[in-house]
């Protein structure tokens, strides 16, 4: 019996949400007293993923790209054949997409958004964040198979000491009648999804063609871009970057916002971000009340002072 | 084509929200409930399908009488018919085996529901439907054409977005990018007159058993004070973001 973890990888790099999702694994493996098995997909050597508490590898290859149920089948024909009672998965889009498909496979309990380790294994209890991050639950799972997907950045990365087991897994094929036609994805650009730090925009940049200031910030930081509801609504940004409570929400490190006033659904969005800072020229602005650091002045004058401020710091820290 | 679109009943997004009974249940005292967000972007994309190429749609719900309003909402918005299942929606998976049954009882071509709700978030409905329905599923839609059984969809991934082809029957979780939010549609009084005499069925659950349960709930920790720097002093704020939060 171990538990499974899902990692994902992109062009043969272990993603930083599926580290993550190693040391969660482990370290509920410990509880368990269990050790923790891998399933990745199309890697050659993922041999780092020893040193984040993984035992042992079971890689899938020759798997042109991702397909939900085929993805979700190929996970529980691991599962099963590991003899695993407990999947964790991250909170990515594709993550999520197959976690459902799985449950139903593996028949088994998922839970979603889990910020925390199990507070109990007796009814097995893991706490989620509920009403879009306004709130958080206390779930119970029944069924003897679970299924958690970990919320990112909640437990962060843990390194332990150990070498994993590397093999091949042949699982039986399967189809699907959804293809892939194109992928239109910005390939030097880190998403709103795996970013340490985001820099968001909102109305008070008064429209769409100052957001060269926040692009440059956001270089300067390796950042990702995000904006607020109007400003998408507006059409002044894509709705791939509208971050709230019916767009992404945010669990960065760091999440700056420069002229959004912080309404109650934008709030809710980002609040699993861990430090946040808010430049707005109005004082009152609700935002105020949510974040960490704050100045109050307005963006045209403070953005570019902090990227000049910001280039000179990071070639001091280089 | 027959399009079923699932409605969750979910507190307004400006709610409060707070919890009675020693943090163990909602408190909906004064919270006004309205069509889940995502689920109102699929019935509005729904509308446009029967305008454009003819199609009858159901709504329907899983919950007790407390949600018909909100049925009847989506009905005079222009849903031909709703649907209630009388019985609680416990969990996700609660829900999507009811709305399966009603499903492979009815027979629909398309199944809209929106890709998570705003209250309970588990973003697992859609999946688990289409899995017990053995129907093809697209998760984070923003955008679908369908042309006899050949449909075109769009998925957002992280970072970007993904076009695929498929088929019917289809499950969609569906978000914004399916219309705009501007394309939404504030009944009239015609629509809300009709809708009182349009059919909502009440249907008797079929007893599907929860995996989970919510046995306590937590609001997050009060946020301490915002600490203010002036925006003449920015290396200050690059001190404090590097010496003291250490997320630079």
């Amino acid at each position: 019996m171990s538990v499974l973890v899902y990692i994902e990888s992109e062009q043969g790099k272990l993603k930083k949400s599926a580290l993550e999702v190693a040391s969660y694994g482990k370290a509920i493996a410990n509880q368990l007293g269990i050790n923790v098995t891998a399933i990745t997909f199309n890697m050659s050597d993922a041999s780092e993923l020893g040193t984040y508490g993984v035992d042992k590898i079971m890689n899938v290859n020759n798997v042109k790209e991702f397909n939900a149920k085929i993805y979700a089948n190929y996970i529980q024909q691991v599962a099963e054949s590991e003899n695993s009672n407990l999947v964790i998965l991250s909170s990515s889009a594709n993550s999520k997409y197959l976690a459902p498909l799985l449950a139903i496979n593996l028949n088994a309990g998922y839970v979603s958004n889990v910020v925390a380790l199990p507070n109990d294994l007796t009814p097995f209890t893991v706490k989620c964040t509920a009403f879009t991050n306004k709130a958080f639950s206390f779930t119970e799972i029944n069924a003897s198979k679970k299924i958690l997907s970990l919320s990112n950045n909640s437990f962060g990365l843990v390194q332990s000491t150990g070498n994993a087991t590397f093999e091949n897994f042949t699982p039986e094929t399967v189809t699907s009648n959804v293809k892939i036609e194109s992928v239109d994805k910005a390939s030097d650009q880190v998403s709103i999804a795996d970013a340490d730090v985001v820099v968001s925009g909102g109305r008070g940049l008064k429209g769409p063609e100052n957001w060269g200031m926040i692009e440059e910030l956001a270089a300067v930081l390796g950042a990702a871009t995000a904006c607020s509801k109007p400003v998408s609504d507006l059409g002044w940004r894509p709705h791939s970057e509208h971050v709230g409570q019916t767009g992404k929400p945010v669990a960065s490190n760091l999440y700056i916002a420069i002229g959004i006033s912080g309404a109650i659904q934008h709030l809710a969005g980002i609040n699993s971000s861990k430090v946040k800072v808010v430049i707005n020229s109005d004082p009152e602005a609700p935002f105020f009340k949510a974040a960490d650091y704050g100045i109050v002045g307005d963006a045209f004058d403070v953005v570019p002072k902090l990227i000049q401020k910001l280039k000179t710091f990071k070639a001091q820290n280089a | 084509m027959k399009i079923l679109v699932c409605i969750s009943h979910v507190p307004d997004t400006t709610s409060k929200i707070n919890f009675i009974d020693n943090d163990t249940k909602f408190d909906t005292n004064g919270v006004q409930f309205v069509i889940n967000p995502n689920d109102e972007f699929g019935l509005t994309r729904a509308m446009w399908l029967k305008e454009k190429q003819g199609a009858s749609i159901t709504v329907v719900s899983v919950g007790g009488s407390e949600t018909e309003p909100t049925l009847r909402k989506a009905l005079a918005i222009g849903a031909d018919e709703a649907i209630r299942i009388n019985t609680e929606a416990k969990d996700g998976i609660t829900v999507a085996k009811e709305l399966s049954h009603v499903i492979q009882d009815r027979g629909f071509d398309l199944v809209i529901a929106g890709r998570e709700s705003i209250d309970y978030n588990g973003g697992m409905v859609p999946g688990m439907v289409a899995a017990l329905t053995n129907a093809n599923f697209v998760n984070n839609c923003i955008s679908i054409e369908i042309d006899g059984s050949v449909v075109k969809a769009i998925r957002e991934i992280d970072g970007g977005k993904e076009t695929l082809e498929t088929s019917l029957p289809l499950v969609i979780g569906g978000q914004k990018g399916l219309v705009e939010e501007s394309d939404l549609r504030i009944p009239n009084m015609r629509g809300i007159m009709m809708a009182r005499k349009k059919p909502l069925t009440v249907l008797d659950g079929i007893g599907a058993n929860n995996d989970t349960c919510n046995s306590k709930f937590e609001k997050p920790a009060p946020k301490g004070n915002v600490t203010l720097v002036s925006s003449e002093n920015i290396d200050e704020l690059i001190n404090l973001l590097h010496n003291e939060a250490k997320v630079i």
